[in-house]
């Protein structure tokens, strides 16, 4: 079972990041090409028109065209509050994944090889696992604490990890919820490197292991941990179901609050949110493209 | 402290013997290494999911407010409403898994057989890979804005063509948005393995005196068959997964079994609703644990039909 799904999991999620294999295109038959390009149209349509028909939504007015909606959207109530904490949450999220699988990844290409599936599978859970499903029984363990610790110093605990204005609780479900993305990132760095060559080297020259992990892997693994870093900003900063779920107010939540009463600033604020995610995401495959051509084995 | 005086001069020295030291070691200590990574998920992945499988089956007593043991909640959500609210996910997620694994294997084939494909090629992929991580709540406001009560296409459908009739806030207009990210997904899954397919196995089929249909049946279908069935699976569980982008198109007013939990879960009303939540839940992950399983049935069977 773990080799069939990673084998699938893992297209996915070097998908996400822009495929391009090596091998050649196959040469069109002569004369059938035109459904080709029928799919490839229609499709661009369906592609094409809900981005372009969102934009006039929200530039169309009585008297022509005006971008006042996008003008209006950093004085916009709750929008800095919740953009900057979402962009927080972000940031903390990318920071502990990094973390907690850098050295993961590196020891189990290293020394114990042989865990590999192990961690393999176990980061590929919250792929096929629905997030709302974990978050319930996040929400459940977090209810234990009024109900069976109040009191103690672990209720507290508990209490802090659901501060609104900074849930650090949505951090922690974050970097699960990344998992399988930030695992195969990094891993597909640390196959590309010669990395035991590498840290044998600096082993007998005398560094030690954090020194090793800081001026020998990190740099060989900078592209895949950027890769990791983007994808995950990218995941945190439209992740909408355990935010909501646990009842804390973030940027995609914030969204959906004032659709009711402002259509037109909810629409202008997904246009941009989307744009983005689309820069962090466009950043990835260019960074991409700049290893392949640096590295092309 | 001790080996840093040493590093300079002896440095082939002092490492021999610390790496055998390692060596040694090996076993416990690399181990220890990985214990971060396994506490962290048995604490934030294992420990909820499984407290999901214990408490679902605790149930509340109306009058008391006693908890006790009980299979009650599991009685509930597999009737009734929350039955419904399964089957309606499940369709929905089938539907648009089929859906989207026939259009984006035909995009697939389309960009990678075209003659002056590469440029189309990398813009598909690209856009493919922007667009498959492109669900959620924006994705929702995109068709709002588009085909909603209020949207530009449907105005414009409307006003010039008299055409009308479709509702946005319903399971077909879920098909069309949720397609919108997976038919992507489906893109970035699948392009490898039909760039695998070698233009020599057609050659050789052709010369060979195959047809079309004797080439898919015999060659191209049996290598296809098992990465378009696990991309299909990885469409199916994200669309079954999927809540942002249907909640902020039709709130609840459709039977998803994540719009149920949802609901139970908010729900201040009924005793014990939270317990209904979980073993809603729990349904979920027994569900996709089954999908997983006949999966892999099937791809065993597809490999031996292989060999």
């Amino acid at each position: 079972m773990s080799a069939t799904t990673t084998g699938l999991s893992t297209a996915a999620v070097a998908g996400a990041a822009g495929v391009e294999p090596e091998t050649p295109a196959r040469p069109a038959r002569r004369g059938r090409g035109w459904w080709r390009w029928a799919v490839a149209a229609v499709l661009g349509l369906y592609f094409l028109v809900p981005l372009a028909a969102s934009v006039w939504f929200t530039v169309r007015s009585r008297d022509g065209v005006s971008a006042d909606v996008y003008a209006g959207i950093p004085t916009a109530e709750g929008f800095a509050e919740n953009f900057g904490r979402s962009l927080a949450l972000g940031a903390l999220t990318v920071l502990l994944s990094l973390l907690l699988m850098v050295p993961t990844v590196v020891l189990v290409e290293l020394r114990l090889p042989r865990l590999r599936p192990l961690v393999e599978l176990l980061t590929l859970v919250p792929l096929l696992l629905p997030p709302i499903a974990l978050v319930v029984g996040v929400r459940s363990v977090l209810a234990w604490a009024p109900e069976y610790f109040f009191g103690t110093p672990l209720a507290e605990a508990f209490f802090a990890l659901q501060e609104p204005a900074l849930p650090w609780i949505l951090v922690l479900v974050y970097v699960v919820l990344a998992l399988p993305f930030v695992y195969r990132a990094l891993d597909a760095g640390v196959r590309g490197a010669q990395l035991r060559t590498l840290t044998e080297a600096a082993r007998v020259l005398g560094a030690s292991w954090p020194r090793v992990m800081l001026t020998v892997v990190l740099p060989v693994l900078r592209t895949s941990v950027l890769n990791a870093a983007f994808l995950t900003l990218a995941l945190v900063l439209g992740e909408f179901t355990v935010a909501n779920i646990l009842g804390f107010e973030t940027f995609p939540t914030w969204i959906v609050r004032i659709s009711g009463s402002q259509p037109r600033l909810s629409v202008a604020v997904s246009v941009l949110s989307l744009l983005l995610t689309w820069a962090l995401l466009l950043l990835i495959s260019a960074l991409d493209r700049r290893r392949r051509e640096e590295d092309p084995a | 402290m001790e080996p840093g005086d040493l590093r300079l001069s002896t440095a082939t020295a002092t490492a021999a013997p610390a790496s055998r030291r390692g060596r040694r070691r090996g076993g416990l200590l690399p181990a220890l290494g990985l214990l971060p990574f396994l506490l962290y998920v048995a604490v934030f992945l294992l420990l909820p999911v499984g407290v999901l499988a214990v408490e679902a089956f605790r149930a509340v007593d109306p009058v008391t407010f006693e908890e006790s043991w009980s299979t009650a909640n599991i009685g509930t959500v597999t009737g009734g409403a929350y039955a419904r609210s399964y089957v309606g996910s499940l369709q929905l997620s089938a539907i648009t898994a089929v859906l989207g694994a026939v259009l984006g294997l035909a995009l697939a084939f389309a960009v990678v057989g075209s003659r002056r494909g590469r440029r189309l090629r990398r813009l598909v992929l690209t856009a493919s890979g922007v667009l498959a991580n492109f669900g959620g709540i924006p994705l929702a406001f995109a068709f709002i804005a588009t085909i909603g009560n209020a949207g530009v296409v449907t105005a414009l459908l409307t006003d010039t063509l008299g055409l009308g009739g479709f509702s946005l806030y319903s399971m077909a207009g879920l098909v069309v948005v949720y397609l919108y990210f997976l038919i992507p997904l489906m893109v970035l899954t699948i392009i490898p393995a039909v760039e695998a397919l070698r233009p020599q196995w057609r050659e050789a089929s052709d010369v060979l005196g195959a047809g079309g249909w004797q080439y898919w049946r015999y060659v191209g279908g049996p290598v296809l068959a098992p990465p378009v069935l696990g991309a299909t699976m990885l469409l199916f569980a994200s669309s079954f997964a999927a809540y942002a982008t249907a909640r902020a198109l039709v709130g609840s007013s459709l039977p998803l079994v994540t719009l149920q939990i949802a609901d139970s879960l908010s729900s201040n009303v009924i005793v014990g609703a939270e317990n209904l939540g979980k073993a809603l839940a729990l349904g979920m992950v027994v569900l996709v644990g089954l999908v997983m399983v006949f999966y892999t049935w099937v791809q065993r069977r597809t490999s031996r039909w292989l060999s």
